[in-house]
């Protein structure tokens, strides 16, 4: 950094790599699990190279479904949390940005009252007003749906502070001259404005598509149909720790299915990632 | 936010913001406004009728030792978690901000933690701690320690402990990383001409600079802990044994499953609640006035 170091870089190097070995072991732990046989993993003595069972278990977990249980196989549990997933992102995104720009650009009556109505929902998880939020699901017959898995997700206040932020740094002049050019409030919006935040949406969608994948309790509680099961929410089936006839070997093989789609989003698309992360923490 | 509204469609202004308003609530306001009634409401063995008891539900609550119990265990939980994952975060971050090459490779791997779910993290590292076949939990064995997750209460703790710390690493690289990158240079090259070495420069320089940082992120690791860490608990330990994972979001979750007693699970979600506002009024108090020290 500043002074010139005798040993180069080799104790941040060093540091580093501890870290990378931390964090990426687990994740490739899991991995050699999913390509060993049952048998070989259940008595401890599972190698720390790929096996060749990799195929038979994919197989199986994706498609058709294994032995022991009768539990559903795990592509139909990936394509529910896709949809679930990709409709919490959209949706989120697309009732906030309309929302923010209500707020930021047209004066109407009760405009504080709006934003406040909305900016409290940033104080509670879903988590804290789970059975209450459950029971008016289920009256309204939204249980085993997906607009039940999604709608009750999206009310919250994160997407709209930023889109908000945003807006506000858009100078008036542009708002002028597009009103010059006659265009009307819903022109300015498709022409001017979204092209102007569709990098903001997009990190949103990357930040919002992760936490829809990784719910837990909220599918949990309101999916009863196997068919409407989320991987996240599949993979707690499958093991059973007082239990020694689980299948780690689909077990691993799950888990690994469940991390690919965020995984291969962050490291993908790191830069709208970093983005996405800091700016709605903000 | 004053000044800038500039179209005037009334109409056009209510229909941007309806799905918005709607949707908090029904899903919001509505709950949440259930979750203080009932709480305030008894109802008898067979659901017939109820009864309005004013804090009858919290008083009860508060003579049940189970719920000191959560208490404890979900402030223990949440200093660990807090501690070593904002540790070991800072640490890593203050080594990929020296000028090293390969940091971009570094940073990839030690994002991923990130995006992995809790719920799956959690099966992830049962696999390595479970008792007879996990890697650990073998070398754990064979070093003479009784490892076993399932009957002790303190090896549960660990091990969901272990995975939360490790779920969250991520988080708080990225944000003390960005943190130290807006740190002048300058600062730091003045401290260093003045003969300041290295560790002197980080306790007395670059860490109360971080502060802002640092003060939101044990806010919003506190909140993690707390709240969404349900999905490692539940896997690995269920809360047991015998209640030594059982944090206070867990609690409600069992008791609320169980469904027989709705006002007082409803008064837990209450208390829930008010520590949830006041993080966030605290978050907002303070991290908006950017802290230095």
């Amino acid at each position: 950094m500043v002074e010139h170091r005798r040993f180069g870089n080799l104790l941040p190097h060093l540091i580093l790599l501890a870290g990378v070995i931390v964090v990426a072991f687990p994740v490739y732990l899991a991995i050699i699990a999913s390509t060993h046989d049952n048998a070989v993993i259940a008595n401890g003595q599972m190698p720390l190279y790929p096996g060749k069972q990799a195929l038979a278990t994919y197989w199986n977990t994706l498609v058709a479904g294994t032995g022991k249980t009768t539990r559903e196989p795990v592509g139909g549990m990936m394509l529910s949390s896709f949809i679930m997933a990709v409709g919490i992102a959209l949706g989120k995104i697309a009732i906030s940005v309309i929302s923010a720009y209500a707020i930021v650009f047209f004066s109407f009556p009760f405009r504080m009252t709006a934003f406040w109505t909305i900016f409290i929902t940033l104080m509670l998880p879903v988590e804290v007003r789970i059975f209450p939020t459950y029971k008016i699901t289920s009256d309204l017959h939204m249980l085993d749906s997906y607009s039940g898995l999604i709608l009750p997700l999206i009310a919250s206040a994160t997407a709209t502070l930023l889109f908000r932020q945003f807006f506000m740094t858009i100078p008036k002049e542009l708002v002028e001259a597009s009103k010059m050019d006659g265009a009307g409030p819903i022109r300015f919006f498709f022409d001017t404005l979204l092209p102007l935040s569709v990098t903001n949406i997009a990190a949103l969608f990357v930040i919002l598509f992760i936490y829809g994948w990784n719910q837990y309790l909220w599918p949990l509680l309101i999916t009863t149909r196997d068919d409407m099961q989320t991987i996240v929410i599949g993979i707690k089936k499958i093991i059973d720790v007082h239990d020694a006839l689980t299948e780690w070997s689909v077990a691993m093989a799950t888990a690994v299915l469940a991390m690919l789609p965020p995984v291969a989003i962050v490291v993908l698309l790191q830069r709208l990632f970093v983005k996405g992360l800091i700016e709605t923490e903000k | 936010m004053e000044n800038r509204a500039i179209f005037s469609g009334k109409t056009l202004a209510y229909l941007l913001v309806l799905p918005q308003l709607a949707i908090s609530l029904i899903f919001f306001y509505w709950p949440a406004a259930q979750a203080l009634w009932q709480s305030f409401l008894v109802q008898d063995a067979f659901g017939l009728s109820t009864e309005f008891v004013w804090f009858e539900n919290y008083v009860e609550l508060l003579k049940t030792p189970e719920y000191y119990h959560a208490i404890g265990v979900s402030f223990a939980f949440s200093a660990l978690v807090v501690f070593f994952s904002m540790t070991l975060g800072l640490l890593l971050a203050v080594m990929a901000n020296q000028n090293i090459p390969g940091v971009q490779i570094y940073r990839t791997f030690l994002i991923i933690p990130y995006a992995v779910a809790p719920a799956v993290a959690s099966a992830v590292f049962i696999f390595m701690f479970q008792p007879g076949l996990g890697m650990i939990a073998r070398a754990l064995q064979r070093s003479g320690i009784d490892w076993n997750p399932v009957l002790n209460g303190t090896h549960a703790m660990i091990l969901v402990v272990i995975v939360a710390v490790w779920n969250q690493i991520s988080y708080n690289f990225l944000f003390f990383l960005a943190g130290l990158q807006s740190i002048p240079k300058s600062v730091i090259e003045a401290a260093a001409i003045d003969g300041a070495r290295p560790m002197r420069r980080f306790w007395t320089i670059v860490f109360p600079l971080l502060s802002p940082t640092t003060f939101f992120l044990i806010v919003i690791n506190i909140t993690y802990a707390f709240f969404n860490t349900l999905g490692i608990i539940d896997t690995a330990t269920g809360g047991g044994p015998n209640g030594a994972t059982a944090t206070l979001v867990y609690k409600v979750f069992l008791d609320g499953k169980g469904g027989s007693d709705l006002g007082g699970s409803a008064a837990q979600s209450v208390i829930l609640m008010i520590i949830v506002v006041v993080l966030t009024a605290i978050q907002f108090r303070y991290v908006e006035k950017k802290v230095h020290y």
